[in-house]
């Protein structure tokens, strides 16, 4: 399943691409994408989990940037 | 934004007073330097703190934070305050200007519709343009957008299809025309009859092809983040050795200056610069592409069409017309016109498109009262009687069978022989027409340094042989079947050297399977046509073959944009690096090497916004 976030607060394009593979390490996660010009963020996980990776992802984000919010579009 | 630009003006003016009057005191200077430090860079440090907890060492705000509170314990205040006053203005800079491209480019994305006015129960009524169903009618007034696709009910008006086709001028439409959503109704009140939802109408298909461009990244930003992945972690592993080995080694060293040279490293370590400039570049290119009715779906394929060494084209519908036209008339011992009418009046029943473009070539008043037999003989043509005169109109069958006593014609096309009481009166060619600048655009494609351009074709070998020829194109291949383009295309990939692309140029509509298989598919007319903006790589809104080669100028233009920016940062980062290892530059050039560098990238990739091509 695809999904796509407006993300929010984003320092730099190297932390767009330092976050951007934070996240695709997280397991269940397909593909991600993140484009700091667009501020957009897609995400292709396991549909059947998604509660559960959408928390992992949200953990991840916090660690990482701990000042960027995320919100499905 | 506002306020980091107040907080940096006020550190920049205390700085800037130490430095010029120089308070020759021990304590004044250094207590100066360290309110305008904490003025401008607090925040960096209180991130720096944050993020190390975590364990993020190779974050920036981390590395600016050690070199610039190292450069205060060895004595450098004057450095430690300016490496943070100039990493400020550097990052508000690279805000401002990517705030900046981020508007220019939503800007010429203005086509979202917000509101539609849809006739209910009789009356007029806003609605969100997503609750708009099929068949209902909407009401469109002059300076408003049309929120859906859908066919003029009522009225006439022109209509600004800027915003979608990068066409200036504006086009007319009536009753019964389609009409797309996202073009700006100019003048007259109109009531379209919607055909398609919102989430299926034309602006939305356009603007979430433009919004998923910068996901399909090139191989200049991979990389870029790879090379960042690495560059970081190396120079501050290096600066770490520098700091420590030299003075342990020999004893005279003194720690301190081999701890300055550290620093300087810190200050450079960071690859902000390209990381941002990289896919500023290719946002530019391809929100200049959407302005001029160029769609591109993915930074990659701006990249490869740079690269493009192969050009392979469609005929019909991409190179010409598709569309019959007269092309000559040749009439013997009667006027041309007279010929002409008396074709016209022959065909006048037939619908087919050779007739329809005599008949539009004729373009007057058939008067039906002169037409007094009509017969069609299938296969070759028609026997009618006109007027007083007996008239033939077919092909050389029909001549050979009737033993008019005619001459044969080589022109290309479709030849309509005509013969008036038994005797041969000329001939009309009737033949795809050649789209007025495909001649240009295959010259200019040449001068390029496209190697190659071929044109595939179903058609006849005679008629595809002469469009080439008059075209000037490299090779023709004729009369194939779709898997034959497949198969040709498959050979020419082969042909094309490691690096180059072939790039495949169709109207999108039966060449689905070709445009798939070529590294990048170009598809024409993409206005209103779902198949071509699926299937596409690049979508040309109209179905001028020029656009092609604006979208090669632009792409090698945000190309070349891209490749200095990667060498001159790159270059000034390792030059100043080695310089400081060696003691020869101080803090102030590894500042440059670091704000300065990103600030010139930045306004560089900026360039690629305000393209003239």
């Amino acid at each position: 399943m695809k999904s796509k976030f407006k993300i929010k607060g984003l320092d730099c394009a190297n932390c767009a691409s330092q976050l951007e593979r934070a996240i695709q390490k997280i397991e269940g996660i397909e593909s991600v994408s993140i484009s700091f010009m667009t501020e957009k963020m897609e995400l292709e996980y396991d549909e059947a989990r998604k509660e559960e990776i959408m928390q992992k992802v949200k953990k991840v984000i916090k660690k990482e940037e701990p000042d960027v919010t995320i919100q499905e579009v | 934004m506002k306020k980091k630009g107040i907080k940096i003006i006020i550190a920049l003016i205390l700085f800037l007073i130490t430095l010029i009057i120089n308070f020759n005191n021990q304590w004044i200077n250094p207590i100066i330097y360290i309110v305008s430090y904490i003025i401008v860079g607090f925040e960096i440090v209180r991130k720096a703190i944050r993020n190390i907890m975590k364990g993020k060492v190779f974050d920036e705000n981390f590395l600016m934070t050690v070199a610039t509170i190292g450069a205060f314990a060895i004595g450098e205040f004057p450095e430690a305050t300016c490496v943070m006053l100039f990493y400020q203005v550097g990052e508000l800079f690279q805000s401002y200007a990517v705030d900046k491209s981020r508007k220019s480019i939503s800007s010429l994305m203005d086509i979202r519709p917000d509101f539609a006015n849809v006739e209910r129960d009789g009356k007029s009524q806003k609605v969100d343009p997503d609750d708009v169903k099929i068949g209902e009618i909407m009401i469109v007034r002059p300076g408003e957008k049309v929120p859906l696709d859908g066919y003029i009910k009522e009225g006439k008006s022109s209509l600004d299809t800027k915003a979608l086709t990068g066409e200036s001028l504006p086009r007319e439409v009536a009753e019964g025309e389609e009409v797309l959503s996202g073009s700006i109704n100019l003048n007259g009140v109109i009531k379209i009859e919607v055909t398609k939802k919102y989430g299926e109408s034309t602006v939305s298909k356009i603007l979430d092809l433009v919004e998923n461009a910068s996901s399909k990244k090139s191989k200049s930003e991979n990389f870029i983040t790879k090379f960042a992945q690495y560059y970081t972690p190396i120079v501050v592993i290096i600066a770490v050795i520098l700091a420590i080995i030299p003075p342990l080694i020999i004893k005279d060293w003194a720690f301190s200056d081999w701890l300055y040279r550290a620093l300087s490293f810190l200050v450079v370590s960071c690859p902000c610069a390209l990381v941002i400039s990289i896919p500023l570049s290719f946002f530019g290119g391809i929100g200049g592409a959407s302005k001029m009715g160029i769609l591109i779906k993915g930074s990659n394929y701006l990249e490869q069409l740079a690269n493009t060494e192969i050009m392979v084209f469609d005929k019909t519908g991409t190179l010409t017309e598709g569309v019959f036209e007269v092309q000559k008339i040749e009439a013997i011992d009667i006027s041309q016109e007279e010929l002409l009418k008396i074709v016209a009046y022959s065909e006048n029943y037939s619908n087919h498109p050779i007739s329809l473009s005599i008949k539009k070539a004729y373009a007057k008043e058939i008067d039906e009262k002169q037409i007094i037999k009509i017969e069609e003989l299938s296969g070759r043509g028609i026997v009618a009687r006109i007027g007083e005169q007996d008239v033939l109109v077919g092909n050389e069958k029909l001549m050979k069978e009737k033993q008019i006593n005619f001459t044969k014609c080589d022109e290309i096309g479709t030849i309509l022989y005509v013969a008036i009481e038994g005797k041969y009166a000329g001939y009309i060619v009737i033949a795809d027409k050649i789209k007025e600048n495909a001649k240009k655009a295959i010259h200019d494609l040449k001068k390029n340094n496209i190697k190659q351009i071929v044109m595939l074709t179903g058609d006849r070998k005679d008629v595809g042989e002469d469009v080439a020829e008059k075209l000037g194109l490299d090779q023709v291949y004729t009369e194939l079947l779709p898997d034959g383009k497949v198969e040709k295309v498959e050979s020419l990939l082969k042909e094309k050297s490691e690096k180059g692309k072939l790039a495949f140029v169709g109207d999108g509509i039966n060449d689905a399977p070709v445009l798939a298989i070529s590294d990048i598919g170009i598809a024409m007319g993409g206005l209103g046509s779902d198949a071509a903006i699926e299937a596409a790589d690049v979508v040309l809104m109209t179905d001028e073959p020029s656009k092609i080669v604006n979208a090669l100028h632009l792409s090698k233009r945000t190309m070349r944009i891209v490749k200095e920016n990667i060498v001159f940062a790159i270059f000034i980062k390792v030059l100043v690096l080695v310089l400081s290892a060696f003691g020869l530059s101080t803090m102030w050039e590894a500042v440059f090497a670091d704000v300065g560098v990103s600030v010139i990238a930045i306004i560089n990739a900026l360039r690629v916004l305000r393209g003239k091509d």
